[in-house]
């Protein structure tokens, strides 16, 4: 299912200069502004917000090149653009954290994060946590701990655990429940979820990561 | 009688024949019992998992529903004209669509249509459009443009049934005739009680939300139509969708391999399979339609509130004399089973010779109810077992002493049959010890402002012993590793590495060693939607007879290649042996006979209950809370639940049950509740930020599970009885009760938030210092 965009070694990391990113959005004083001195007198018609943009993403430590509309979540694109449907949609209003990913290491909603202002930002996935066909050590843990039930909050709370791992190796209880706070569980499997945590916390250590 | 017909809607079930061989009890078992992590643990953990939600097909479109605004509204006009114009769009479809003019029901005895004229619950589905994207196709949505002729509404089952409301279905907002229940002489039962008590009783409607939105993906191949939907029961969603569309059921085929949670929500097909079915036609494309999460607070059914009046008698020795309880609750616009059950626990759980039940059921213009976790049994366990909490203090008996002193051996509303077993004695005794109950019950309960308290609740469930039909296939390939098929969902309850699990008792096949093909009604035998808890007692014993009829020509293989009758062999690892003479031995993979077969295929079938019983499953939970006097907060520290579902399957998956129900049940206790507008009747809090479920702060990392690990062997093969939805029914009245044991102030309506509780414990303060 995950079609390969197009990896290109594109030399611009940041994929969409800062004056592409307001181009894009368009509406408002600032963008209409940047985008009059870029075009000197051109007319400065508000880009239409179904106009699409080509940008470059960092996914999991690789470049994907895609068209994408300015209104398009994060979330969006990478679940039905890039196929990484490891992320998943729960509410897309920034209340459950099923579509946590790591924006620069830092956990993030993928929903309410425009895949425009992701362009620049490291982002990690929940793919982007195995070592090959391999489960990552977070995930390893939610697996020997049971931290799931039916799964599909599970790659989020993974990234959550993940995020907050590597801000804090070795948290506490309320550090813990604080961190995983973000990420809504409806069958309930908390109590696991903690103990999956700080099983997560044992084998980074233990890995040296 | 009522069963939970709920969980069963489309029509009669078919039944399967008894199984081949009527195998023996397990005496000592090798791997069932154990805590295994899940077999597909894996495929949800990496993201390799594709649930419903997650599938994207080539030139796959996304749908979008238009609902209806008002509580109670008759469409005049719906001008979809602008709209289908719109960049991107493929297809719309309204009531006057010839295409999507179809039947609809929420229950077999109203039909109604698709996108029926006539609204009567603010969510109803008006039209359905499909896009390129679906951000397009909810461009699209905005631009129809409909006309409403909005009619009176009613959104409080209370006011529904004065003089002058609004009328829902007709003239009488009553379902039907009340449903009432007897047996001895209340009244009798009453004069002959020490101690008399009564109380009203309310619990907020419920929504399931879970984390999956509900939702399928359509696709045509000609006159071959494929859903993958999330979904309890594949089967199900393919009955009523083929019935609905008029297609023979083998060219409707339904797949639903993962699911996102359901609890009970996602049983049946819905409106959207139509919707998205249509759409895909007419646009010559597959189509993804899932609801929003705002959607799911309201179109997809939630648990039924409840006001109950309770009235119960005991004598000072805390013998039981008469109860008598009266229901109030509501199912939303169309017959859904608003007070379903909600008195089965009065009824069954104690011993009472007197006992008198009476519920009406109205309809609102509020969203269908669907089955919810346990239907009705939370919330008779909110009414019964404080009352019961009530009654151990009036007549200064401990709490657990009173329920024990009620057992019964039999079910008491259906003809006092046995019970195959019951471990309620066990559940309250041994979990009181392993709780500390007497000593926490009686610590002080603190001098500050923080107080500290303990409460408990039991409580039994209607259903869960499972039963035809189901049919397994459990293939062995020539190298001695297997493949089992199931037509079960998996609702992350565990089904799949139980069901591993046994196999693998019987043919020494590891875990990692068996693949699993499930729910699809391409490739999978018929199965009832996996509800009820009844999943694994019903399939794993269906699982076993497979399992066992492979092993059957195993044995005939190796029997006459070692020379041993067939009798006298068994599995050691992956080697057949005799017993014999252990030398005598060969490994399954070395076997002529079965490399010559390639394949050893055994078909397993689940058999009948016994005759003239229940099978029940019984639970007793305790707990302990903290209450802050001054703002009403409550914080559960710790819970302990026992509990009797015959025998542990997987150790680790048990415990995650147990976690679960406990927290749902703090969403009932503590947070959740629907709210209705009063001015426009439609619902105030259709998102998780203002309906709030148990988040990583409200529940106690501290969650025993103590099992009562006996058994049922009568009840079937695997001796197994439902767990999933006994442990979410005693949560919230325990809470209650604990709430009252720090504080003394006795919270009848749920949730006890600190809006609630603030005022009554003020109340109770200046009672105090009167």
């Amino acid at each position: 299912m995950a079609h390969d965009h197009d990896d290109s070694d594109a030399e611009d990391p940041k994929g969409v200069s800062r004056r592409g990113f307001f181009t894009a959005v368009g509406a408002g004083a600032i963008g209409a502004a940047t985008l009059a001195q870029a075009q000197p007198g051109a007319p400065t018609p508000a880009a239409p917000s179904d106009d699409p943009t080509k940008v470059t993403l960092l996914v999991n430590g690789r470049r994907r090149r895609l068209l994408v509309e300015p209104r398009w979540t994060l979330l969006f694109v990478l679940r039905e653009k890039l196929g990484l449907t490891g992320t998943k949609v729960g509410c897309e209003r920034g209340e459950c954290g099923a579509c946590t990913v790591l924006v620069d290491g830092v956990p993030c909603y993928a929903c309410m994060t425009l895949a425009l202002e992701a362009v620049g930002h490291e982002i990690t996935t929940l793919e982007g946590l195995m070592r090959g066909e391999e489960l990552g050590p977070v995930q390893q843990a939610f697996l020997i701990e049971d931290g799931l039930q039916c799964g599909y909050c599970t790659p989020g709370q993974v990234m959550a655990a993940e995020g907050l791992l590597r801000a804090n190796p070795a948290p506490t209880l309320e550090e813990i429940r604080l961190g995983m706070s973000g990420n809504l569980c409806r069958c309930g499997a908390y109590a696991h979820i903690f103990k999956a945590v700080e099983k997560a916390a044992e084998l980074k250590k233990a890995a040296g990561r | 009688m009522k069963t939970p017909e709920l969980y069963f809607v489309d029509g009669a079930l078919p039944e399967t024949a008894a199984p081949e061989g009527d195998p023996q009890p397990w005496t000592r078992t090798r791997v069932v019992g154990k805590p295994l992590a899940r077999i597909d643990g894996y495929e949800r953990l990496s993201g390799a998992a594709v649930y419903p939600s997650d599938v994207v097909l080539p030139d796959m479109l996304y749908g979008a529903i238009l609902r209806c605004p008002h509580a109670h509204a008759k469409v005049t006009r719906v001008d979809a004209g602008a709209a289908a114009k719109m960049p991107g769009v493929r297809a719309v479809i309204t009531g006057a669509t010839p295409a999507a003019d179809l039947r609809w029901y929420y229950s077999r005895t109203v039909f109604t249509k698709l996108f029926d004229p006539l609204c009567r619950f603010a969510g109803e589905a008006v039209a359905a459009v499909a896009a390129e994207t679906p951000q397009q196709a909810w461009d699209a949505v905005r631009a129809i443009v409909v006309e409403y002729d909005v009619l009176p509404f009613v959104v409080d089952e209370h006011k529904a049934l004065e003089p002058g409301a609004a009328a829902v279905q007709g003239d009488d907002n009553r379902v039907g005739e009340p449903e009432t229940y007897s047996r001895g002489d209340v009244a009798k039962g009453f004069a002959k009680a020490d101690t008399v008590l009564e109380a009203t009783y309310t619990t907020a409607a419920e929504i399931h939300t879970p984390m999956e939105l509900h939702g399928c993906v359509a696709s045509w191949d000609g006159p071959r139509l494929t859903i993958w939907e999330s979904t309890q029961g594949v089967y199900p969603v393919q009955q009523r969708v083929a019935m609905l569309l008029g297609m023979p059921l083998a060219n409707v085929r339904v797949i639903g391999r993962y699911m996102g949670g359901g609890f009970g929500s996602k049983l049946q097909a819905d409106k959207y399979d139509l919707a998205a079915a249509v759409l895909a036609k007419l646009a010559a494309r597959p189509v993804k339609l899932f609801l929003t999460r705002e959607e799911t607070f309201v179109c997809v059914g939630n648990r039924p509130p409840s006001t109950m009046r309770l009235k119960a008698g005991v004598k000072k020795d805390g013998t039981l004399t008469a109860l008598e309880m009266s229901v109030l609750g509501t199912g939303g616009a169309y017959p859904a089973g608003g007070t379903s059950l909600v008195d089965w626990l009065v009824r069954d759980l104690y011993l009472c010779p007197n006992v008198r039940t009476e519920m009406t059921d109205v309809f609102i213009n509020g969203g269908p109810s669907r089955a919810f976790r346990a239907p009705g049994h939370p919330q008779g366990a909110w009414a019964l077992e404080q009352m019961m909490d009530a009654l151990a203090a009036a007549i200064g008996m401990d709490p657990v002493e009173l329920r024990r002193k009620n057992i019964p051996k039999v079910s008491q509303a259906r003809g006092n049959q046995p019970y195959t077993t019951t471990g309620l004695d066990r559940c309250l005794a041994e979990g009181a010890a392993a709780f500390g109950w007497r000593e926490a019950h009686r610590r002080p309960k603190g001098d500050g402002a923080v107080k500290r308290g303990v409460g408990m609740a039991a409580g039994l469930w209607i259903a869960g012993g499972g039963g035809p039909p189901s049919t397994i296939v459990v293939k062995l390939f020539a190298d001695g590793s297997a493949n089992l098929n199931m037509g079960a969902s998996d609702l992350g309850t565990g089904t799949k590495t139980v069901m591993a699990m046994v196999v693998s008792e019987e043919l020494g096949v590891p875990l990692e060693k068996i693949q699993i093909e499930n729910a699809d009604t391409g490739t999978t035998q018929y199965a009832t939607a996996s509800g009820g808890s009844k999943t694994v007692p019903t399939e794993a014993p269906a699982v076993r007879a497979a399992a066992l009829a492979v092993k059957r020509q195993l044995f005939e293989i190796a029997g006459a290649e070692l020379k041993v009758g067939a009798g006298a062999l068994h599995i050691e690892g992956d080697e057949v042996v005799s017993a014999s003479d252990p030398k005598v031995r060969r490994k399954i993979a070395e076997l002529e006979g079965v490399q010559r077969r390639g394949l050893l295929i055994g078909v397993g079938t689940r058999g009948p209950n016994p005759e003239g019983k229940v099978v029940n499953p019984f639970v007793a939970q305790f707990c302990e809370v903290e209450v802050d006097t001054r703002t009403g907060e409550v914080r559960v520290l710790r819970f302990l639940s026992a509990n009797d579902s015959g025998r542990v399957m997987d150790r680790l998956t048990y415990e995650g049950q147990v976690i679960g129900g406990i927290t749902m049940g703090i969403g009932l206790g503590l947070t959740e509740q629907r709210v209705f507008d009063r001015q426009t009747g439609t619902m105030l809090n259709v998102n998780w930020h203002d309906y709030k479920i148990p988040t990583a702060m409200d529940v106690p990392a501290e969650i025993v599970s103590l099992p009562i690990d006996v058994p049922d062997d009568e009840a079937n093969t695997a001796g197994a009885k439902g767990l999933g939805e006994p442990v979410t029914i005693p949560t919230a009245a325990a809470i209650a009760n604990a709430v009252y044991d720090a504080t003394g102030v006795r919270v009848t309506d749920a949730p006890i938030s600190p809006m609630r509780l603030a005022p009554l414990l003020a109340a109770a303060r200046r009672g105090g210092e009167r």
